[in-house]
C-alpha cells in the first residue's frame, strides 16, 4: 500500500534538497538591494578632503563600486584584475575605501595601481553598513539611473568578469 | 611504520566487515549454517582490528609523530598528555574512527550477549551492521584517512583547537558516539525481522535492551555536550538550538518514542511496523547528524571542516542504508501479521500518543534546521532560524506530553474506563497545582506564570509517578515484599520520569530567574545583586603549557560571610593565537554562581560578567536521573535470565517465518 | 552621563571590543532594549555568534548604530528593519512572520494536527475490529 512508501518519499525528498545543499556555501549573503536605488551617501574622497563623492556621482553611466582596504589580503589579489579593466574595457569603476587609514590606502594604490575613477573614504564603516558590507572585498553593478543590479562578494575572479559582470554591463549600456 | 601498520589494520578490517555482510545474511537467507556462523568470529575479529588502528593512531598522538597529518594539524609538542589522547577523536578523520570502533564494539557487544537468539536472526544483525562498518571504513580510506603522511615533516603541530581543550571533551563525543551507533543495534533488529519476516513481541523483548541502553548513552553524551559548553563558552548558556544540537536532539527524541513504542509491542503485540519505522528513523537520524556536521551544508558552530566531496559520500552512504532500509519497509511492512487489539482509553493510546508528540516534535526541530536550505534552494531568500524560534513552538509542544505522561503510567493495558481514574488524578492534579502555586509565591520572583507553570507539570509527573507505584503496592500485607517485588523496569520507568520532572523544574527556574550582569571592574571594586556580593580581588598573569592567561580572582560573599572564591581566566593559546575564557563557578544544587573574564578596559580595569543561576545542575542532574532509569529498565531479570520455557526457545536450524 | 562614559570609552580606545563595555543608558527600559535585541541579530562576519557574543569589527560597528538608534528613541521593529533592509532577514535569529515564513510557522501546528488525527484514525479502526476484552493490569 501506499502508505508505506511514505517515508521513502519524503526521504528521497530531503537527498534532493541536501544535493543542493552541497552545492550551496551557507556563509553567502545575498544583497537585498538589488534592483533598488544605492543607498544615499555623502564623503570625502580618498585624496582630497575638501572634495566629495556622493551617490548622485554615481549616475549617469554604468558604474562598478568596489569596496577596498589596504588590510585586506583578498583585495590584493584581485586588483591587477581592476586595474586592467579599467584600462582596456573603459568601465568607470569607483572605490568604497572600507575603514582604513587615509596614508596606508594612498600608499597601497601608489604601490598597486589605481583602477577608480574616485575613491570615497569611508573611514567608519556607516556607509559599508548601509551598502550590506560584511566582508571585503565586495563590487556592485549600478546602472545608469543608479540603481544596483549585481552585488559580488569576494574578490572578483576572470570568471565572474567573464560569465557575469561584463555581460551585464553590456547590458545595461546598451539600455535607455 | 605505525601509521603504515595502522592502515593496514583498517584494510583488514574492511575487509572483514565485507565477509561479516555478505555471507551471514547470505546464510540466513539460504539457510547455510556455516555462513551465518561466520557472524560473531568476523565481528570480533574486526573490532581486533579496528582497536589495534585506535591504539597505533593514539600512540602516534601521544609520541608527537607529525609526520602523521592528522597528527600535526590537530596537536602540539606543548600539548598536555591528556588532550593528545583526546585529540585521537577531536577532528574529522580521528572521530570517524571512533565511530567505526564503537560501531564494532556495539556489534561484539551483540555477537556475545545474543546467546538465546535464533542464529538465523543474529547472523541478520550482525551483517546489517556490517554493512555500516563498510560504509565507515570506505569513507575513511576514501576520503578521510587518518593515517596519511604528510611530507615535509612539519617542525611542529597545529595544536588542538582550545575549545577542545577541556576535560569534556574527553567524554562528551565517545558518550554521544555509543549513543548514536547504539542505535545501529536498533536498526539491525529492525532490518533484520524485515527480512525474516518474524516481527512480533518477541523481537520486540530482545531489541529493547540494547535500545534502551544506546538510549542512555545518547541522553548522557547531550547532557555532557550542554554542560560542557555551559561551562566552557563562558556566559552560561547551555543549549543553542544550533543545527549540530539539533542533529542529536532529534534522534534521542525518536529514540525515546522508540523505547515507548517496543514496550507495547513486547507487551501487547501492537505498533510493530510502526516500531520498526521508528528504528530505521532513529538510525537514520544518526547518519544525518553525522552529514550535517561534516559536510558544510549548514552554519554551524560545531561543524568539523567542511569538505563537499566528503559531503557527497555521506549523503551517499545516507542513500544506500535509509533509502535501502525505507525500500525493505515499503515491500515487507505490508506483510505485517495483526496484533493485538486496544480500546479507547487504554495505555496503548497513550504510548500512541507519546509516539505522536516525540515524531510532531522532531519534525519541527527538523522543518526549523533544514528551513534556511528550503529556502535557498527555492530561491526564496536567505533567513535565519534560531533559538527564539525552536523555543517559541517546542515549549508549547511539550505541555501535551507532561499532562500525558501522568495519565499514562496509571492507565491500564488494553481497556481501562476514565471513571476508574478519574477521581485519584484530579486529586493529583490539584494537589499539584496548589503546591506548585504555593512554592512559586514563596519562592519565586519574576515570570510568575511561566515558573509556576513549570513547577506544577513536574509536581504533577512526580506524583503521578510516585501515585503509580503506590497503586502497586495496593491490596498487598507485606508492603516491603511488595516493593521488592516490583520489576525493576517499572522502577526504571518512575526514574526517569522523575528525571524529566527534575529536569523541568532546573530549566524553568533557570530561564526565569538568571541573573546576568555585566560590568566594568577594576581590582577593590564592588557589584551586589542577587543577595551576593562580588568583589574583584586581584589580577595576575598566569603562564599555561600551552597559552598566556590573565587571571582575576573573585571573592564572593552573602550577608558579609565569604561564600567562594572564584578564579576566572582570559587565555590566548600560543599557536593559534586563539582566545579563550575560563569561566570559574561555584556549582551549587540550588544554584551556580559563574564569573567570566571579558576584555581588558582602561587601566587596570576590565570588563567581567558576573552571573547567578538558580537550579541550573537540575537540569544535568534530571538527565542523569533519566539515564539511571534507563540502565534499571535494560536489566530488567526478563533480559538477564535463561527462558526455559520450551516454546520461546527456537534452535538454530529454525526455518525462518517469510 | 553615563551615556558618554560609554561613547568616550568606545571612541578613545581604539579596537576596543564593544560587546564588552558594559553599556548603560539612562533608562533601564533602553538598556533591557538593548540586551535582547544584541541577542537577536546575527554577527554577519562570525555567523555562529550572536551581535552581544562577537568581537569583529563589523559587530563593533553595527552595536555602535544600534546605541546611536535607541539613544534617539528608535523602537525594536525600527532597528530591526534598519538591519533587514541592508543584509536581509538572514540577520535576524527569530524568522519574521511574512509570506515566505508561514509554512515554518504554522508547520508545527500543522504536524500535530496531522498526527492526532492518524492516531485517533488508527485507534478506532482496530479498536473496531475487537471483541470485548477483560480489563488487564501489567
Amino acid at each position: 500500500m501506499w502508505r508505506y512508501s511514505f517515508p521513502l518519499l519524503f526521504f528521497v525528498g530531503l537527498v534532493v534538497l541536501f544535493i543542493f545543499g552541497l552545492q550551496n556555501d551557507p556563509s553567502k549573503v545575498p544583497s537585498p538591494l538589488i534592483d533598488k536605488p544605492a543607498p544615499p551617501f555623502a564623503l570625502d574622497t580618498l585624496h582630497d578632503e575638501n572634495k566629495k563623492i556622493t551617490h548622485d556621482t554615481l549616475k549617469g553611466q554604468v558604474t562598478l563600486l568596489n569596496v577596498w582596504a589596504s588590510w585586506c589580503a583578498a583585495c590584493r589579489v584581485e586588483h591587477p584584475l581592476l586595474v586592467r579593466v579599467a584600462r582596456e574595457d573603459g568601465i568607470a569603476i569607483y572605490g568604497l575605501n572600507y575603514k582604513d587609514e587615509r596614508p596606508n590606502a594612498l600608499q597601497w594604490l601608489k604601490q598597486l595601481g589605481d583602477p577608480y575613477v574616485d575613491s570615497a573614504f569611508d573611514q567608519q564603516g556607516d556607509v559599508g553598513i548601509d551598502y550590506g558590507v560584511y566582508g571585503v572585498p565586495e563590487t556592485f553593478v549600478i546602472d545608469k539611473q543608479g540603481y544596483i543590479r549585481y552585488k559580488h562578494i569576494g574578490p572578483v575572479e576572470q570568471e565572474d568578469l567573464d560569465n557575469i559582470i561584463m555581460p551585464m554591463v553590456r547590458q545595461l549600456e546598451n539600455a535607455s | 611504520m605505525i601509521p603504515e601498520l595502522g592502515q593496514l589494520t583498517l584494510i583488514l578490517a574492511l575487509a572483514l566487515a565485507i565477509v561479516q555482510t555478505v555471507l551471514p545474511i547470505a546464510g540466513a537467507q539460504l539457510r547455510n549454517y556455516s555462513w551465518m556462523a561466520l557472524a560473531r568470529p568476523t565481528a570480533q575479529l574486526q573490532f581486533i582490528f579496528l582497536a589495534i588502528a585506535f591504539a597505533l593512531l593514539t600512540w602516534s598522538f601521544i609520541q608527537h609523530d607529525f609526520s602523521v597529518a592528522y597528527v600535526a594539524n590537530n596537536s602540539n609538542s606543548m600539548l598536555p598528555l591528556m588532550y593528545r589522547i583526546s585529540a585521537v577523536w577531536g577532528a574529522h578523520e580521528g572521530s570517524l574512527l571512533l565511530w567505526a570502533l564503537i560501531l564494532s564494539g556495539w556489534t561484539l557487544a551483540v555477537s556475545i550477549f545474543s546467546q538465546r537468539l535464533p542464529l538465523y536472526f543474529v547472523a541478520r544483525v550482525i551483517g546489517v551492521m556490517g554493512s555500516v562498518s563498510i560504509g565507515f571504513l570506505l569513507f575513511m580510506l576514501l576520503t578521510s584517512n587518518p593515517f596519511d603522511r604528510l611530507l615535509p615533516v612539519p617542525m611542529d603541530g597545529a595544536d588542538l583547537n582550545p575549545l577542545l581543550q577541556d576535560p569534556g571533551l574527553i567524554i562528551h563525543p565517545p558518550m554521544l558516539y555509543m549513543g548514536y551507533v547504539g542505535f545501529s543495534v536498533a536498526f539491525g533488529f529492525a532490518i533484520a525481522a524485515l527480512l525474516g519476516g518474524n516481527l512480533d513481541s518477541a523481537w520486540a523483548r530482545w531489541s529493547r535492551p540494547w535500545t534502551i541502553m544506546a538510549w542512555v548513552f545518547l541522553t548522557v553524551g547531550i547532557a555532557l555536550g550542554s554542560w560542557w559548553a555551559y561551562y566552557e563558552l563562558g556566559w552560561g548558556g547551555w543549549w543553542f538550538w544550533d543545527p549540530v544540537e539539533n542533529a542529536s536532539f532529534m534522534p534521542w527524541l525518536i529514540g525515546t518514542a522508540l523505547i515507548h513504542s517496543l514496550a507495547a509491542t513486547e507487551k501487547r503485540d501492537v505498533f510493530k511496523n510502526w516500531t520498526v519505522l521508528l528504528a530505521i528513523c532513529a538510525f537514520a537520524l544518526s547518519l544525518l547528524g553525522t552529514f550535517l556536521v561534516r559536510s558544510g551544508v549548514l552554519t554551524s558552530v560545531h561543524a568539523f571542516a567542511t569538505d563537499p566531496t566528503r559531503g557527497v559520500f555521506i549523503l551517499a552512504l545516507l542513500g544506500v542504508y535509509i533509502g535501502g532500509s525505507l525500500l525493505l519497509y515499503a515491500w515487507r511492512a505490508p506483510s505485517t501479521l495483526k496484533g493485538g487489539t486496544f480500546s479507547l482509553f487504554s495505555r496503548e493510546t497513550f504510548l500512541l500518543f507519546n509516539s505522536v508528540f516525540m515524531v510532531v516534535s522532531m519534525l519541527t526541530i527538523l522543518l526549523g534546521t533544514l528551513y534556511p536550505l528550503v529556502m535557498e534552494a527555492m530561491n526564496m531568500g536567505k533567513l535565519s532560524v534560531g533559538a527564539p524560534y525552536f523555543n517559541a513552538v517546542f515549549v508549547p509542544l511539550m505541555l501535551p506530553v507532561i499532562v500525558l505522561i501522568g495519565i499514562g503510567a496509571i492507565v491500564r493495558w488494553r481497556n481501562d474506563n476514565w471513571q476508574r481514574i478519574s477521581k485519584p488524578l484530579a486529586i493529583l492534579l490539584g494537589v499539584s497545582a496548589v503546591t506548585g502555586v504555593i512554592t512559586g509565591l514563596l519562592l519565586l520572583e519574576s515570570d510568575i506564570f511561566i515558573s509556576i507553570l513549570g513547577l506544577v507539570a513536574a509536581f504533577w509527573i512526580i506524583l503521578t509517578s510516585l501515585s503509580a507505584v503506590r497503586e502497586r503496592l495496593k491490596n498487598r500485607q507485606n508492603k516491603w515484599l511488595a516493593l521488592a517485588n516490583i520489576p525493576r523496569s517499572f522502577y526504571g520507568m518512575t526514574l526517569a520520569h522523575i528525571g524529566f520532572a527534575v529536569m523541568i523544574i532546573g530549566i524553568t527556574i533557570t530561564s526565569t530567574h538568571s541573573v546576568d550582569v555585566h560590568e566594568r571592574m577594576a581590582p577593590g571594586d564592588s557589584v551586589s545583586f542577587a543577595n551576593y556580593e562580588f568583589t574583584l580581588d586581584s589580577l595576575r598573569s598566569v603562564p599555561g603549557p600551552n597559552y598566556k592567561a590573565t587571571e582575576a580572582v573573585v571573592n564572593v560573599s552573602r550577608d558579609g560571610k565569604l561564600v567562594s572564591t572564584l578564579r576566572t581566566q582570559k587565555r590566548l593559546y600560543t599557536v593559534r593565537n586563539m582566545p579563550m575564557t575560563e569561566a570559574g563557578i561555584d556549582a551549587g544544587l540550588t544554584r551556580d554562581i559563574y564569573v567570566s573574564l571579558g576584555e581588558p578596559l582602561d587601566g587596570d580595569a576590565w570588563s567581567l560578567r558576573l552571573y547567578h543561576k538558580p537550579f541550573v545542575r537540575w537540569i544535568w542532574l534530571g538527565a542523569l536521573f533519566m539515564a539511571a532509569g534507563g540502565i534499571l529498565a535494560a536489566t530488567d531479570r526478563r533480559y538477564r535470565l535463561r527462558i526455559k520455557n520450551k516454546a520461546t526457545q527456537v534452535d538454530d536450524n529454525s526455518v525462518t517465518a517469510k | 552621563m553615563k551615556t558618554v562614559i560609554a561613547f568616550l570609552l568606545l571612541f578613545n580606545l581604539g579596537t576596543l571590543s564593544a560587546a564588552d563595555v558594559p553599556i548603560r543608558f539612562n533608562d533601564i527600559e533602553k538598556d533591557n532594549l538593548y540586551d535582547s535585541l544584541l541577542e537577536e541579530i546575527r554577527c554577519l562576519v562570525c555567523q555562529n555568534q550572536s551581535l552581544a557574543d562577537s568581537n569583529a569589527e563589523l559587530a563593533q560597528d553595527l552595536r555602535r548604530q544600534i546605541i546611536e538608534m535607541i539613544d534617539a528613541g528608535k523602537t525594536e521593529n525600527d532597528i530591526k528593519a534598519f538591519l533587514v533592509e541592508r543584509y536581509g532577514d538572514f540577520v535576524l535569529y527569530r524568522p519574521p512572520l511574512q509570506e515566505n515564513t508561514w509554512l515554518l510557522w504554522a508547520g508545527p501546528f500543522v504536524f500535530l494536527v496531522i498526527g492526532i488525527v492518524v492516531a485517533i484514525i488508527i485507534i478506532r479502526r482496530q479498536a473496531n475490529n475487537s471483541a470485548t476484552q477483560e480489563p488487564n493490569n501489567d
